[in-house]
């Protein structure tokens, strides 16, 4: 309790030094959250795509049950199927509604008949994306294939864009407050020179001198981390909407795959901030104590 | 109670601040160090609070050698000591009771306990109509008297003070001599540097005269003398 009052009066005694250290440390783990949410969902979208390995045949007008089935017995011949899901015409529009509830203009203009019947395949294992594809594109009643093979490699590359990058920025941010941290505690330690030596007179122990300090640096990374924290869930709450609208096919696969984010996963964010928090304002302020405080 | 066995204190290979000190203070002794500036008053209390370590011999204070004192164990060996300093050094942003209650919390003393004892030096210093005031509200006075009784409050069995009355006006300074006397009387060891004549020559105390780091004379009741 001593030592909190103490972080206290220190805090207050010169404001504008824990704005700056608090600013910074804002800054570092709004940096930091943003790239772990941006690594962690990008691997999520990758893990679907990879797990869900999947091509769709869509259909050219007038094709017959009967050309369906001789595709599916062709490429159950091939070993590397799992599942087939038929979707016609009407299921099409049905999907097409959903996506689009919100835009009547756009549900005006399409009917059943201009969207293609399709045959969604899945398949044992991304590898066998390729053959199926190869096997479709050779049917005459085959309009388009589609599959996921490109989107993958690309999702794979960004994941590591964005670990490489995003890992860089974050290093070189919790460098720099860590720095700041050590710098604005140092400056601390040198203006209470003469009360620390006061105290050290009165007996005080070594870490009952040091420990305000240390807390202190705490301090100001909790609270840095924490609104930065807050300031991601705020993002991810303004985001969601425009994510979700069904306009953007690919925001909209994106929003299923990802959101609603769960609020468990956030506070597991929260907690592995505090942590963070709590060691770089801990080292911080404990490399500002052994540099500047000798007891 | 404190002992210097042979002392010397030397800064770097030239200067000499204590040469050839032997000195016995018994338990319950009142004894003003006197001598003019660079005398080597300052440093003969700060050895004894273990600030400086002597060049060569010995210094002891309750039987203890103050240099086989490991320095985890320092802050507790200060706890049996008392400082009064001419500035006071009381810790600005801190209220006369904080300021007095931060001598118990060093010690990890609980906050009730503290409230209780910090109550009672505050009223018996008449400093308790003051305790919400911050040390530059005060008069010299009373933050010297704030400064006293946050050195005696944890019950020291020695107290220190270098020219505690260096500051103030010959009143006031006259007040913090008796309060000085009244530690004295309960028994607490008082080694007092100044350069206060008047007060030394009518305390009839033991006086110590220190001279370019030597002890030139050492009188039961003696006077200011410094030559």
């Amino acid at each position: 309790m001593v030592i909190f009052n103490f972080v206290k009066k220190n805090i207050r005694r010169t404001p504008y030094q824990a704005l700056t250290a608090t600013m910074a440390m804002f800054l570092a783990f709004l940096a930091f959250s943003s790239f772990l949410l941006l690594a962690l969902g990008s691997q999520k979208v990758l893990r679907f795509y990879e797990s869900k390995p999947q091509t769709i045949a869509f259909f050219k007008d007038g094709t017959k049950n009967e050309d369906i089935q001789a595709i599916q017995d062709a490429l159950n011949s091939t070993g590397r199927v799992t599942k087939f899901k038929y979707v016609s015409k009407e299921e099409a529009l049905e999907i097409y509604r959903e996506r689009n509830k919100n835009n009547p203009m756009l549900l005006e203009l399409v009917t059943a008949n201009i969207l293609p019947a399709s045959l969604e395949i899945s398949a044992l294992t991304p590898d066998d994306l390729k053959p199926i594809a190869e096997v479709l594109r050779k049917e005459p009643v085959v309009e388009e294939v589609v599959f996921p093979e490109d989107v993958v490699a690309q999702l794979a590359q960004a994941t590591k864009f964005i670990r490489t990058i995003g890992g860089s920025i974050v290093g070189f941010l919790i460098t720099f407050s860590t720095i700041i941290i050590v710098m604005i505690i140092g400056f601390k330690i040198r203006l209470k020179r003469e009360e620390i030596e006061t105290m050290k007179l009165m007996g005080a122990s070594t870490w009952f001198i040091r420990m305000p300090f240390i807390i202190e640096g705490i301090i100001y990374a909790l609270i840095g981390a924490i609104i930065g924290w807050l300031a991601n869930y705020f993002m991810i709450w303004y985001f969601e909407p425009i994510l979700v609208d069904g306009n953007n096919l690919f925001y909209f696969e994106i929003s299923q795959i990802l959101l609603p984010v769960s609020p468990i996963f956030m506070l597991e964010l929260l907690m592995a901030q505090v942590v963070v928090a709590i060691l770089v304002g801990g080292l911080g302020s404990l490399l500002a104590v052994r540099r500047y405080l000798h007891l | 109670m404190i002992s210097f066995k042979n002392v010397a204190k030397k800064f770097g290979p030239s200067i000499i601040a204590l040469e050839d000190i032997n000195l016995e203070i018994q338990e319950g002794e009142f004894v003003f160090l006197v001598g003019p500036s660079g005398a080597g008053k300052s440093t003969l209390l700060r050895l004894l609070s273990r600030e400086y370590l002597p060049t060569s011999g010995k210094v002891l204070v309750a039987g203890e050698d103050l240099a086989k004192i490991k320095s985890s164990q320092i802050p507790l060996y200060r706890r049996k000591i008392g400082f009064v300093f001419q500035d006071f050094k009381l810790l600005e942003d801190r209220t006369v009771f904080e300021n007095v209650a931060l001598s118990l919390q060093v010690r990890g003393i609980i906050d009730h306990e503290i409230d209780k004892e910090v109550e009672k030096t505050l009223k018996l210093f008449e400093i308790w109509e003051r305790r919400n005031l911050f040390p530059r509200q005060l008069s010299g006075g009373e933050a010297q008297r704030t400064a006293i009784a946050r050195a005696v409050i944890g019950k020291p069995k020695v107290v220190l003070a270098d020219e505690p009355t260096g500051d103030l006006d010959p009143q006031t300074a006259w007040s913090v001599i008796q309060l000085l006397g009244e530690i004295n009387s309960w028994g607490t060891t008082v080694v007092m540097a100044t350069h206060n004549k008047e007060i030394v020559d009518t305390q009839k105390r033991r006086v110590v005269s220190l001279k370019e780091g030597k002890i030139i004379k050492d009188n039961k009741e003696g006077k200011y003398e410094i030559h």
